[in-house]
């Protein structure tokens, strides 16, 4: 019985909150503290489940590991496929333990407990097996099942004003880009030819039966701006900022580190391996959309008076970074890439959870009304402190790490572009999180907040676990980088200078020649 | 001859005559009156495991004119599902029922009569008969409240639409008779492309089509919806929303995919606009509605035009995918109008705020509407999100003949997301309004319970195992020739 559980550990990570999730359903509402101690629990089997296959998984074993596999919908070729390689194993860690975290912060939820942690546990398991799926069709629906809580649980508990117009805005541009995923996704089954939805059996069907050109040019800008969408990436970010500013903490920690990812992953695991020819002609295109990320949010988060507000905005900022790794598509810069995925996955419900904190205590997040919080909040405060240096890059934070990386493998094909990132990395983003941690850390104590309690011993332990695996991952980036450029390799092995001349060579004939042809071409080369 | 492939039928028809008696032999007390509507839910059960269990007789009997395939087979277990749930929600509402009730049950049962043939209609005059069957008794239903004006607004409409395109219907089918000289639907196969160029012809067809059109309530036919599906009693609108619908659903892959596959397949285009129309008329129609039986109404055509999706695919994979998605919406849409019946009986009108304060009154009921509305929007893990996947996917699969299908994939996304706004007013109504008059608790009697149970039920399984269902429908997508 045990030993099966540890062999299909990866379906417990992510069903252990969903059974939890059901499990509390039939729970009454008014048992609170056994309903949040259920819901933790359910949370720590899981997160305890990820580090024990973190440990145990063999960088560049080739395939895939811990591995199951069910038939679903034969005749469509759905089947419930599970498996980790280098690229998602880092995240499925990551959203594990996010999610513990996030269930530890729901402390300040006070109303309504049983359906917030019901929906945040759908939002965690939905969000892991989607990250865990190989199946288009499981990774597709997990990711919708933990997208829906979000917009309800902004709308019933979210905070501020604009609560409502967040609510809309982030419904409404999210279910646009999930959609716009969702046709791509049914295009690239469609299109293929290979009748099944299984992700390792679309990449290797495309090897010798690679999808025409036409076809790439249709669905690349599909995904690129569908998953783009998901990612906040420039200009379709507005939701962010406002979004998370509204959101309860709990659920701008899951959505802003874990959720969000999913397009990036998308992009990596299923666009760039099934359509080299179309990918390699937008990244330029994206690489400068990139820039929007990095430099323009980093100018409008510079004038944000709200800590929210700013966080939302530097978190949108930093998925610059990310695609700017992707559009380089060398190993170095999707390596790098994947290991921001990771970092800033901690980093940013490490920085929600300290101002859904703030926010608790002080009951404002306006910077102009904080002031000197370090006094009283010893420990609230050093690890604001610690988050925003993290935020901006420096070295022994795990986003240090990443952001390096990506930097060294953009420099080849984005020079111009990668000065101006590397500028607005250092410079504004330092600008901005000092600016904030000023304002908000130093300077004399406000009479109404020089009372504040500092968080207690088990409150800690969200903070501290997320700071500890910051650090941990920027002391020993190696812990990550090994399994990574494995299948970073894999990922990018079509992009091969010798292979991507083939692509260019056979370009214009994969329009109007067979596929016979093209491998004859390539044989010749 | 083979009469019996007409076995259920018959028997459902003799149900239907025992339950109108019925009423001389109970007491006059409507409690007691219930006892009436499970005899029928009883019977039609046994019927369905009995009749049309795994082994159901397949066949062509009465000069072609009556065939039972795998199609026929999927629509009729649909038929008595659909009829059984109805009955159930029936017996709840009894109360606001003021004129005999074994009447209205005894009625459901006809217009069931009727479906069920009309699932089994291969040729014409079989199709005219069975549509009428289920119109003429539908005229009834829809004005049975006879003291409340809505009710009987509502059935004069349904009556002068209804009739009028019968009318259309008729001359239609006359004027293809006249061209051909076939009215059996595989005999004008075989003969069809000859005419496909003869003017008379094809407008007999358009004639027909729009007679089909009023029964799914596809745009421009679909006016009458919005008012009867207000106006009509509760069981009534959701009888006409799922039973009267797949009705002419099966009727439109009869008459397209095995009478005249020779001119569908050139009227690709016309079919992709009226499903456009029919999508983007009812998500924005939906839009501004207070009422929650307006809104579902619009909703209705809304789905109305998802389903044309399937239809305009011309292909296996899209109509297997009309099947699905119609299994699916029988449990949501049956789902969302006994919450109405429930929660609504003592209230004059439907409005969308009376929700308010619904997840303190009845969480039950509050979660099934939830979970009803989560499915007609298209969210995982429900029905409705692996129907809208299945019918989006045979519409991008068609894409690679004809461009225009990517258009309407674009338009289907866009309907998609319009309707998030008004489904997700009401669960926003039943969770987080603050303006809840009446708080007090609603019990549910055991029959409401279990009848909600297999909704909910329904809907979970048909999204979360889909493979049974699927199989299903692909065996009754293929049996269209």
């Amino acid at each position: 019985m045990f030993t099966f559980i540890l062999n299909h550990c990866l379906t417990g990570i992510f069903c252990c909150p969903l059974l939890t999730a059901l499990l509390l359903v039939f729970v009454p509402r008014n048992y609170r503290v056994i309903i949040r101690a259920i819901a933790i629990l359910g949370t720590f089997i899981s997160a305890a489940l990820a580090v024990y296959m973190f440990c145990r998984f063999t960088p560049g074993a080739g395939g895939y590991q811990f591995e199951s596999r069910i038939p679903w919908v034969e005749s469509l070729g759905i089947s419930y496929h599970v498996g980790v390689d280098g690229i998602n194993v880092g995240l499925v860690l990551m959203s594990a333990i996010v999610a513990f975290a996030a269930t530890l912060c729901a402390w300040e939820i006070q109303t309504r407990e049983k359906e917030f942690y019901i929906l945040l546990l759908i939002m965690s398991g939905g969000i892991m097996g989607a990250f865990a799926s190989l199946d288009l069709f499981f990774f597709y629906f997990l990711h919708e099942f933990a997208l829906v809580p979000t917009f309800i649980m902004i709308g019933v508990w979210g905070r501020g004003e604009r609560k409502n117009f967040a609510t809309f805005q982030i419904t409404l541009y999210l279910s646009i880009g999930a959609l716009l995923a969702l046709i791509g996704l049914i295009a690239l089954y469609v299109q293929s030819g290979a009748n099944t939805f299984d992700i390792p059996g679309l990449i290797a069907y495309a090897k010798n039966n690679p999808l025409s050109v036409s076809s790439q040019n249709f669905i690349f800008p599909l995904l690129l701006f569908g998953f783009g969408i998901l990612v906040s990436l420039w200009p379709f970010h507005s939701w962010a900022p406002l979004g998370y500013g509204s959101a309860p903490a709990p659920t701008a920690m899951l959505h802003a580190g874990v959720i969000k990812k999913f397009g990036l992953y998308g992009l990596i695991r299923i666009a760039l391996p099934l359509m080299p020819v179309a990918a390699h002609s937008w990244m330029t295109i994206l690489s400068w959309l990139c820039l929007g990320n990095i430099l323009y949010i980093g100018w409008v988060a510079m004038r944000q008076r709200e800590l929210n507000l700013l966080i939302g905005n530097s978190s949108v900022a930093h998925m610059g970074f990310i695609f700017l790794g992707i559009a380089s598509l060398n190993v170095i810069g999707v390596s790098g890439a994947v290991f921001i995925m990771v970092a800033h996955g901690f980093l940013a419900a490490l920085t929600f959870a300290l101002s859904g904190y703030i926010y608790q205590r002080a009951g404002t997040l306006e910077m102009a009304e904080l002031g000197g919080l370090c006094r009283p909040l010893h420990f609230i405060g050093t690890a604001i402190l610690m988050a925003m240096l993290a935020g901006c890059g420096l070295p022994g934070f795990a986003n240090f790490v990443g952001e390096v990386t990506v930097f060294f493998g953009a420099w080849k094909q984005f020079p111009v572009v990668t000065v101006l990132a590397i500028w607005g990395a250092l410079v504004i983003g330092g600008i901005y999180m000092m600016r904030a941690a000023r304002n908000i850390l130093h300077g004399p104590v406000p009479a109404k907040f020089s009372s504040l309690a500092d968080a207690g011993l088990w409150r800690k332990l969200p903070y501290a676990l997320l700071l500890a695996a910051l650090f941990l991952f920027g002391c020993f980036p190696k812990l990550l980088t090994d399994q990574i450029v494995p299948d970073a390799t894999k990922v990018v092995s079509v992009y091969q200078s010798s292979n991507l001349t083939r692509l260019n060579v056979a370009k214009p004939a994969m329009q109007t020649v067979s596929i016979a042809n093209r491998q004859r071409a390539a044989e010749n080369q | 001859m083979n009469a019996s492939l007409m076995t259920l039928e018959i028997w459902v028809l003799i149900l239907g005559i025992v339950l109108m008696l019925a009423d001389f032999f109970f007491s006059v007390s409507p409690e007691r009156k219930k006892y009436i509507a499970y005899l029928g839910i009883a019977s039609l059960a046994v019927m369905l495991l009995t009749i049309l269990g795994s082994d159901a007789v397949t066949g062509v009997g009465f000069n072609g004119s009556f065939v039972e395939d795998e199609l026929a087979i999927f629509f009729k277990r649909f038929f008595l599902i659909a009829a059984i749930l109805v009955l159930f929600l029936a017996s709840e509402f009894s109360d606001k029922i003021s004129a005999t009730l074994p009447e209205y049950y005894s009625l459901v049962i006809f217009a069931l009569t009727g479906m069920l043939f009309a699932a089994s209609a291969n040729d014409f005059a079989m199709l005219f008969v069975s549509i009428e069957l289920i119109t003429v008794t539908f005229y009834i239903l829809v004005s049975y409240q006879r003291r409340k004006v809505g009710s009987l607004e509502a059935g004069v409409k349904y009556l002068i639409i209804g009739a009028l395109s019968s009318a259309f219907m008729v001359f239609g089918i006359a004027l293809i008779w006249g061209t051909t000289g076939q009215i059996n639907f595989n005999q004008l196969a075989a003969v069809a492309p000859q005419f496909v160029d003869n003017k008379i012809f094809l407008t007999g067809v358009l004639f027909l089509l729009a007679g089909l059109g009023f029964k799914i309530s596809a745009v421009p036919f679909q006016i009458w919806v919005p008012d009867v599906y207000q106006g009509a009693p509760t069981p009534t609108t959701a009888f006409l929303a799922v039973g009267s619908k797949a009705a002419g659903f099966v009727l439109l892959l009869r008459v397209l995919f095995t009478a005249i596959p020779a001119v569908t397949e050139r009227w690709a285009d016309f079919l992709i606009v009226i499903s456009a129309l029919t999508i983007l008329y009812g998500n924005l129609c939906a839009l501004p509605q207070q009422n929650l039986k307006r809104m579902l109404g619009y909703s209705s055509i809304s789905h109305a035009g998802y389903l044309l999706l399937g239809v305009a695919a011309i292909s296996v994979s899209g109509r297997s995918a009309v099947m699905y998605y119609l299994a699916g919406y029988l449990f949501t849409i049956i789902a969302s109008f006994t919450v109405i019946a429930l929660v609504m009986r003592h209230l004059n009108n439907e409005d969308i705020s009376s929700l308010a304060g619904l997840n303190q009154r009845s969480p039950l009921l509050a979660t099934t509407m939830t979970l009803a509305m989560v499915s007609l929007a298209g969210l995982p893990p429900l029905a409705g999100f692996f129907g809208k996947f299945l019918l989006l996917k045979s519409v991008i699969a068609a894409g690679a003949s004809n461009p225009g299908y990517y258009y309407l994939a674009f338009i289907a996304l866009a309907g998609i997301v319009i309707s998030f706004y008004y489904y997700f007013g009401v669960i926003r109504a039943i969770y987080w309004s603050k303006d809840a008059k009446d708080l007090s608790p609603i019990t549910l009697s055991g029959t409401a319970k279990f009848s909600i149970a297999i909704c909910i039920a329904g809907m979970i399984w048909l999204g979360t195992f889909p493979s049974v269902v699927v199989s299903l429908a692909d065996e009754a997508a293929k049996a269209i020739k």
